[in-house]
């Protein structure tokens, strides 16, 4: 269970099957993989290794969010 | 990496060093058929890697195989310096009318290989360089250049050898420096050289020690010296902590988890490797803090490596709470590190905010980091806290309390 | 002033394509380092962070004037990139590879002496002159770099790459700051030690003090100490040293040879002792270190009044 990070993606994603390949090959931490019928998901374990580096949000903005479950307020 | 002195040998002979006739054996019954076949009186030698084998018995003279027989059952079950022997060799016995020393070795001031010769071999060199220090010549070479007989001939005569004997000690000493320069050596000594009563000169031991990082360059030797891959060479077993530090090292090659080592006390340390590493154990031990053990991290580790050894510094019984420091760091990122610390706390079933004693790391990503200290409790500080003071707090914290003897 | 890099050099680095490398180059140009650009064989055309990729060093010293190169290749391939760096007429070479043997490294440093290069490292950070260029990896990221390294007097060394900025920041925070900062790497056969970089930092105006990190091992305290003593210097050392806790610990032991050429192995507390004896002060604290240096700094600046 991750206990630091969740990534949200947006359901209008997975209508875009070069997006959701792109996301799978960039993220330097492989929090994203894709199922038998290319429909993208988030891989649970490597949740926490997410490094922030941003490249998801920057490949599908608005998309995909990094939500921090540390953040205080 | 430390050779056993069949080893260097059996290399050295392929450089054309003379040596007396020998045969490694591994059981008693071996050392009585090898001394049955060289014939005549031998030496038995305990084969481990560390000195002071004469004084602890580990080399005995036989005149006969039975007597090997019994010479090297008594040597192969001799632990020295805690290492049982690998084997012993069973070498002719000769007589000698001269030692001579002969080694060449590294001088970092100079960063160059130096040849180091005395005619006065066999007894504690060192001791000679300041009693004789005419007797004991350096001479450095080039490691660019091919290396050229004259140095060593320079190293022999300028202990006041001459004669037959310059020709043949400078043979040896050459062959020393080549193998040296050619297996990226740190260490090729031979003592003593003896003359014999019949003239000739052999190398009667040999200590090589090659290079670590050059272990994969010289694979092909090893394998033919009959060394295996997985032999460290290291004086001891390492321990099951040791053994649970490689594997999480093992299972992720992001970050490095360094060495592991365990003491008597209550306070388990995740540390920086290197000089962090030193200054905080000087730390801990200044404000009176007893460490039950401690793990050096260092490049940028995932967080799972990071929780993983947690879990390990928390497995040690005794641990009361641990404590994570490290310089101000450049690579390592401070999020990542308090990220897999309160991971591993937790999955170790504890409450990070009393397990943990202190974390202090500051440097790349700490706004971050603090944040996730923060949002679990964790007592944190930042630079201006100084890695002594931080040690101090975290001992403060957990008390006087003797730690618990094994 | 400051000494080896300044906001002047431009540098290249070898082994640019490199997963750390690629870090490496953002940092620098977010630092504010002349990085002209790199070299990968086989990668020409190639872009890393705007700057160009070449296969050779001389495609860069072609066009240009380069000052520094940075070997951040793997160890199989160092004292080749080492080499070429030479030939090309690089004079400052900062090999932050670690593991390379030390008979590779003897040969490289020998070969740069030939031709009038320095070598620093291996197996260290790089050189900092704050508020000027950083060459290397030391402090990481620009912003990191910037708050642990304020551009100040103290000029610092160390054999440990982490220690560099601690050391550092212990000076920043009290306000002293740093001329330049060298990690001059952990390896027994470096291609500068701390006596050898001495005279630099003799010869820059803006340095007024030297803070040093010790530890058990090597000689280097040693030859530092021996060069005090037969040269002097303006300029007062502080030395912090780590690792005491060693002493208690059997097993630190030289062979024969190594006892011969380079002398008996020091203990801390006889490094201590010896660094005391050429006038390095000892610091047992990080936070010690500005300390002693401001005090040292003081005393020196008192006897000139009186001797002027």
């Amino acid at each position: 269970m991750a206990m630091f990070i969740r990534v949200d993606v947006d359901p209008a994603v997975q209508a875009d099957p070069a997006l959701c390949k792109r996301l799978v090959e960039l993220c330097p931490v492989d929090i994203f993989a894709l199922d038998g019928a290319g429909r993208i998901a988030t891989v649970e374990q490597n949740l926490d290794e997410c490094t922030l580096c941003d490249l998801c949000i920057a490949a599908a903005p608005g998309r995909v969010t990094v939500v921090k479950l540390y953040a205080e307020g | 990496m430390r050779l056993y002195e069949h080893e260097s040998k059996q290399l050295l002979r392929r450089h054309g060093v003379p040596l007396p006739k020998s045969a490694l054996a591994r059981s008693a019954e071996e050392a009585e058929r090898a001394a049955a076949g060289l014939g005549g009186p031998v030496v038995l030698k305990s084969q481990v890697l560390t000195g002071g084998r004469m004084k602890a018995g580990g080399v005995r003279f036989a005149s006969s195989p039975a007597e090997a027989k019994s010479a090297a059952a008594a040597i192969l079950t001799l632990p020295i310096n805690g290492q049982q022997p690998a084997g012993v060799l069973v070498e002719e016995r000769r007589t000698i009318a001269q030692e001579y020393y002969a080694a060449v070795t590294w001088d970092t001031r100079a960063k160059q290989p130096v040849i180091v010769f005395s005619d006065m071999g066999g007894i504690d060199v060192e001791e000679v360089a300041v009693q004789h220090p005419g007797h004991v010549a350096r001479v450095h070479f080039s490691a660019l250049t091919p290396f050229s007989d004259f140095f060593a001939k320079v190293a022999v005569a300028s202990t006041g050898v001459s004669g037959n004997e310059l020709g043949a000690l400078t043979r040896i000493v050459a062959a020393l420096a080549r193998a040296f320069l050619q297996y990226d050596l740190t260490l090729a000594e031979i003592n003593p050289i003896g003359r014999l009563d019949d003239g000739s000169i052999v190398a009667l031991d040999a200590h090589l020690d090659m290079e670590e990082e050059a272990r994969g360059t010289h694979r092909a030797l090893l394998q033919e010296l009959g060394v295996p891959e997985e032999d460290t060479r290291q004086a001891r077993p390492p321990t099951a902590f040791e053994i649970a530090g490689a594997a999480v090292d093992a299972s992720d090659p992001r970050g490095v988890a360094g060495r592991v080592v365990e003491f008597d006390g209550n306070l388990g340390l995740i540390i920086g490797a290197g000089g962090g590493s030193l200054t905080l154990f000087d730390a801990i031990r200044a404000a009176g803090g007893k460490p039950a053990n401690y793990c050096e991290i260092g490049g940028n580790p995932s967080v799972g490596k990071a929780a993983a050894l947690t879990r390990l510094v928390l497995s040690k019984p005794g641990v009361e709470q641990i404590a994570v420091m490290m310089n101000v760091v450049s690579n390592t990122r401070v999020d990542i590190m308090a990220r897999g610390v309160i991971k591993g706390v937790i999955e170790a079933g504890h409450d990070p905010a009393a397990k943990i004693a202190i974390f202090r790391i500051p440097g790349s990503w700490e706004e971050e980091g603090f944040a996730i200290l923060r949002r679990y409790g964790v007592d944190y500080v930042d630079r201006s806290v100084s890695m002594h003071e931080a040690a101090r707090r975290a001992v403060a914290k957990l008390g006087a309390q003797p730690g618990r003897k094994r | 002033m400051s000494i080896l890099v300044d906001e002047r050099t431009a540098l290249i680095i070898q082994g640019i394509t490199g997963r750390e490398a690629v870090t490496m180059s953002r940092e620098l140009l977010d630092y504010g380092s002349r990085l002209v650009g790199g070299v990968t064989p086989g990668r020409k055309g190639r872009e890393v962070h705007g700057v160009p990729v070449e296969d050779t060093v001389r495609a860069f010293t072609e066009r240009g004037r380069i000052d520094a190169s940075i070997v951040a290749v793997p160890p199989a391939f160092a004292a080749d990139a080492v080499l070429e760096a030479i030939e090309a007429g690089v004079k400052l070479i900062v090999v932050v590879t670690e593991r390379i043997p030390r008979r590779q490294v003897a040969q490289f440093v020998e070969y740069a002496r030939l031709h009038g290069a320095r070598i620093i490292g291996p197996n260290c950070l790089g050189v900092i002159s704050p508020g000027k260029a950083k060459v290397g990896g030391v402090g990481g990221a620009a912003d990191a770099t910037r708050r642990a390294f304020r551009p100040g007097s103290i000029g610092v060394m160390s054999r440990s790459g982490g220690m560099t900025t601690e050391i550092a920041n212990a000076l920043s925070e009290a306000g002293l700051g740093v001329s330049t900062a060298v990690s001059i790497g952990g390896d027994a056969v470096i291609g500068s030690t701390y006596a050898e970089l001495m005279p630099l930092f003799e010869a820059d105006p803006e340095t007024r003090g030297i803070a040093i990190y010790s530890e058990p091992g090597g000689r280097a305290e040693a030859e530092l100490a021996d060069y005090l003593a037969a040269h002097g210097s303006r300029l007062p050392v502080v030395a912090f040293m780590a690792g005491r806790f060693m002493d208690a610990m059997p097993g630190m032991r030289f062979g024969h040879a190594g006892t011969i050429v380079e002398g008996r192995a020091d203990t801390a507390a006889e490094k201590v002792a010896r660094m005391e004896a050429a006038g390095i002060a000892v610091a047992e604290r990080i936070e010690d270190i500005p300390l002693l240096l401001a005090e040292r700094i003081e005393q020196a600046q008192h006897s000139d009044n009186g001797g002027g």
